[in-house]
């Protein structure tokens, strides 16, 4: 697909999605709720241990706020949508474009990604890095980033982590191919996404023994890595090796959702007369 | 040549059977059943450049799916099919860049934005040069009267101005090949007639192959010289509506209209049939082959005082019913 092309089915696909603002504000509140929630836990925590915290109060904060601002980058959810599209039939208009399916699918999931991150992240933004220091509620905002270069290899990684994203909700729509219906897989996904990703409890706390797996598996690249870069934990100057693994799981998914789809809509029964 | 070959064209639907109830839904999950729905069973044709042929046939015949075959979006279980020397569902990219579709019942519209939209992807994706999109957009917008609507969200348009949307939408890129699975569903009297109008169009002057796919049998009437008829999976008779006729009975109808106060007493002896008898009208079935209309009519009205007559076929819908009540037995 030309880079126009699909340029204008993301932005058409976000501004879609853009017309449900409402459900996006009870999200916000509800990232609130959850942000501080696990702050204190975490907070508290920290206090009673007697090892030092992997996780300086400034990293952990930052950490776990933006954590929320990117809670609508995880993919555990499939785009109603393409759910209605293959269960309709409607699919059939997709598949008699002239471009790749896989692309233009693609391109679809990523504005419809985008979009729920961009309604959801830009007013928690404001509200724990402007409002929550204007309150007087110095201890509980967002800090500033470890510096300009961490808040550049952090905006980077985030790219990355959204294309990685995307490329992970695309298996998820490539078996509905299959299955008609995403249940099975919106059951299983969110438990390995939220917990493997660092949206529940930060990587950096979790038991150095399973620090390697974390460190291999794809999911880390969705926030983990990001937030990491934006605290400084990870530090510029080692900023290459992750956001380079992030992009390699990101292109192997890539090729693996493309092979997946050419078997799916092989034996795809376009449903309805 | 024929831009469109069919041949033995077959495609099994194997379903899984769902027992009814829970001890239904039970036992299939420990072994499922499958069932075999046959929805082509050896369908062959051939359609030439610049044909305009109607599909036609019972509900289930297949029709839909032949559609989708020949669109490429469906891998058949046997046979082949050729548009332009290529095999769709191989081929399909190439393929679908000359095909123009519209899928009655579903859109190929964005639901929650304006049409202007859908059609500027569709401008995108088709990569249609701006000059050309501007010309048959215009076009389009006056014929089909859109003009009040692209900028209107296309969840909040009715079924029928979807519909002509649809159409347009599918002709933006100016296809050499058009297929129209019932495009006129839904449609008020005055859409039908400018749907058929820009169908017919872009048949003659643009030289597009159009297979359209209706219930509706005054579509095919103004429209198809030429048409299919399927039922169950196979292709019953191909040809000129006339000659559809003509396979079923040749018979044709005499309507009369008795003077006042005359009644009805029966053929006593005409060589016709009494179709229907309500009040004062009476309509005959004869077969001119048989009886000349003009001889049928000297006879009836040396018997029977008559204030109105008319000749005339038999609705098609009747002929095609038959047709289809025929291809089953
Ligand atoms: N996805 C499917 N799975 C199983 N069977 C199917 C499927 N699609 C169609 N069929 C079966 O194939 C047969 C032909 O269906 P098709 O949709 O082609 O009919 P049609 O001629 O378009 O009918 P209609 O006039 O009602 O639109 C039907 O018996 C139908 O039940
Ligand atoms: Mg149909």
């Amino acid at each position: 697909m030309r880079p126009a092309t699909a340029w204008a089915v993301v932005s058409l696909r976000f501004r879609e999605v853009l017309q449900y603002r409402a459900a996006a504000w009870a999200g916000v509140f509800t990232q609130v709720i959850f942000g501080f929630i696990i702050l204190m836990s975490l907070r508290a925590f920290a206090a009673s241990g007697t090892a030092d915290s992997p996780l300086s109060p400034e990293q952990l904060t930052a950490y776990v706020w933006l954590g929320q601002c990117l809670f609508t980058l995880m993919p555990w959810n499939a785009d109603r949508s393409v759910v209605a599209m293959v269960r309709t039939g409607s699919v059939a208009y997709e598949l008699v474009r002239p471009v790749d399916t896989y692309a233009l699918w693609y391109c679809r999931t990523l504005g419809w990604r985008t979009s729920m991150v961009c309604t959801r992240a830009l007013p928690l933004l404001v509200l724990v890095g402007v409002v929550f220091p204007l309150a007087g509620l110095d201890g509980w905002a967002l800090p500033a980033p470890a510096s300009a270069g961490a808040l550049a290899c952090f905006l980077v990684a985030l790219a990355v982590g959204v294309l990685l994203a995307t490329a992970l909700g695309m298996l998820m729509h490539v078996t509905i191919l299959w299955t008609l219906d995403p249940e099975g897989v919106t059951r299983l996904a969110p438990a390995f996404v939220m917990l493997l990703s660092g949206m529940i409890i930060p990587l950096p706390l979790f038991p150095d023994a399973v620090q390697p797996l974390l460190a291999a598996l794809p999911f880390r690249g969705l926030i983990d890595v990001p937030l990491r870069l934006y605290g400084g934990h990870i530090p510029v100057a080692a900023a290459l090796g992750p956001i380079a693994l992030s992009a390699a799981w990101t292109a192997a998914l890539i090729v693996l959702g493309r092979w997946m789809m050419a078997r799916g809509l092989r034996q795809i029964v376009i449903q309805g007369g | 040549m024929s831009q469109i070959v069919v041949e033995s064209l077959t495609k099994v639907f194997r379903i899984a059977e769902r027992r009814a109830g829970l001890r239904g839904a039970l036992a299939g999950l420990v072994r499922r059943r499958n069932r075999e729905v046959r929805a082509l069973d050896g369908v062959c044709f051939q359609v030439g450049r610049g044909e305009l042929v109607g599909y036609i046939g019972p509900n289930g015949a297949g029709k839909s799916t032949t559609v989708k075959v020949l669109s490429g979006i469906l891998v058949p279980t046997s046979g082949t099919c050729e548009v332009d020397g290529r095999i769709p569902w191989r081929d399909r990219r190439a393929h679908v860049r000359n095909l123009g579709v519209v899928f009655g019942q579903r859109t190929q519209l964005w639901w929650d934005l304006p049409v202007v939209e859908s059609f500027e992807l569709l401008r995108d994706l088709y990569a249609i040069p701006a000059d050309r999109f501007r010309a048959v957009g215009d076009e389009l917008t006056r014929r089909l009267d859109l003009g009040g609507l692209l900028n209107v969200p296309v969840r909040q348009l009715s079924l029928g101005q979807r519909m002509r949307c649809d159409l347009a939408a599918a002709l933006l890129h100016e296809p050499g090949v058009l297929f129209l699975d019932e495009p006129t569903i839904g449609l008020d009297a005055a859409s039908k007639l400018a749907m058929r109008e820009v169908v017919r169009t872009i048949n003659r002057e643009q030289g597009v192959t159009v297979i359209l796919t209706t219930h509706d049998m005054d579509d095919i009437e103004s429209l198809c010289q030429r048409v299919l008829v399927v039922a169950e999976g196979k292709i019953l008779c191909d040809g000129s509506l006339a000659s559809l006729r003509r396979t079923v009975s040749s018979e044709r109808h005499l309507i009369v209209d008795l003077a006042e106060g005359i009644s009805w007493n029966g053929l006593d002896g005409l060589p016709a049939r009494e179709v229907e008898v309500a009040g004062g009208r009476v309509r005959l079935g004869f077969d001119p082959e048989n009886v000349a209309a003009a001889e049928l009519i000297g006879r009836l009205t040396a018997r029977y005082p008559v204030r109105d007559l008319l000749v005339e076929n038999p609705p098609i819908e009747e002929v095609i019913a038959k047709l289809y009540a025929g291809g089953k037995a």
